[in-house]
């Protein structure tokens, strides 16, 4: 009784959350929305025994990619009452698209037909005694290996993607390299003098505090260099 | 599916607990209270004097790109859930498997690393 009771109210939320999704006026309030209707669908999963993926559902959609619509709303400057501006002209095209859509949707709806064996295939990787999260394991990463590595493959390209299309080379950034760190050799870093004794270093020609004639650094590193150069 | 739902029961308690505690703070306060509403009290407050500008601008693109490399490397943990619990009973091919997702998002991480994407000034 309380899971069915459950079940209405989560959908119930849900249902209105995604519909104040689309007509916010507030795009802030809109992604706010969007966060409340995860969280729902995240009790439906839990409701329908997808232990595993209702906590999915939080941890990545809420926690890092509503976060991210909501970084991007809040600080892009995108002025959205001009965007709505052309509600009234636009409506028509909207309208023509929408309804094409509604055809299609039925055209695909009208021929769907059930399997015979669908209602028992629904439960079919059922594991008798293993937790949600366990049953998942067992089946990934080996009946299903090429879905699983496809999606290795999947989250690599986004991850170049992203890079490729966003970074910018900059000089400025202070990278270690190692290689040159290691290659210098003892002679470029330090001089030894000989000193003759009771002299002092005035009498050796040079005042303060000798350091090593540095063969020319990179340019990029010549700035952080020059601010401490003892002569 | 009924002990499952029912290790989860205490959450809807808390759940209910909190819907009625800020139900009743926003509606007593909206009940009890006295009401005096002017456009003043809802303006932007900013020491005295007007707000110059709002909080849209246009912003640097390296917090897009750490944002989207944090969510694809929150994935890759979120597959190795599933992958720690069942190891005992998937095997080598199992855990070969895993490797090899892994490998390949470690191709990925070498490339971000030498590209420079994780570096700020």
């Amino acid at each position: 009784m309380i899971a069915a009771l459950a079940f209405y109210v989560f959908a119930g939320i849900l249902l209105l959350s995604a519909a104040m999704v689309v007509s916010a006026r507030n795009p802030v309030h809109s992604v706010l929305f969007l966060i409340l209707a995860f969280f729902n669908a995240a009790g439906l999963f839990l409701l329908a025994g997808a232990e595993f993926l209702a906590m999915i559902l939080v941890i990545v959609y809420v926690g890092a990619v509503a976060v991210l619509f909501l970084f991007v709303v809040m600080m892009l400057d995108i002025d959205f009452a001009e965007l709505r501006g052309g509600f009234q002209r636009y409506l028509p095209v909207g309208l023509a698209v929408g309804l094409v859509l509604l055809i299609e949707l039925g055209i695909v709806l009208g021929g769907w037909k059930l399997a015979p064996d669908a209602a028992a295939l629904r439960f079919a990787p059922n594991l008798a005694g293993a937790h949600n999260t366990a049953q998942l394991g067992r089946l990934i990463y080996t009946d299903y290996i090429l879905l699983f590595q496809a999606a290795g493959l999947v989250l690599l390209v986004a991850m170049i993607g992203a890079i490729v299309l966003t970074l910018r080379e900059r000089h400025s950034a202070l990278r270690q390299d190692i290689t040159a760190q290691q290659s210098r050799s003892v002679r470029q870093t330090m001089e030894l003098i000989d000193m003759p004794i009771g002299a002092g270093i005035g009498g050796s020609g040079t005042t303060g505090i000798r350091r090593p004639a540095a063969p020319a650094p990179a340019p990029a590193a010549a700035p952080a260099h020059a601010d401490h150069g003892g002569h | 599916m009924a002990p499952l739902l029912a290790n989860y029961f205490p959450i809807l308690v808390f759940l209910v607990i909190a819907g009625v505690i800020a139900v009743a703070m926003v509606g007593g306060s909206m009940l009890a209270a006295r009401q005096k509403p002017y456009a003043e009290k809802l303006s932007a407050y900013e020491c005295g004097f007007e707000a110059f500008d709002d909080a849209r601008r246009r912003f640097d693109v390296r917090f897009y790109l750490v944002s989207i490399l944090f969510i694809i490397f929150d994935l890759e943990v979120a597959f190795l859930f599933p992958w720690a619990v069942s190891l005992s009973s998937i095997g080598l091919f199992g855990f070969l498997s895993m490797l090899g997702f892994l490998g390949v998002l470690t191709v990925g991480f070498i490339y971000e690393w030498n590209k420079g994407a994780l570096d700020w000034e």
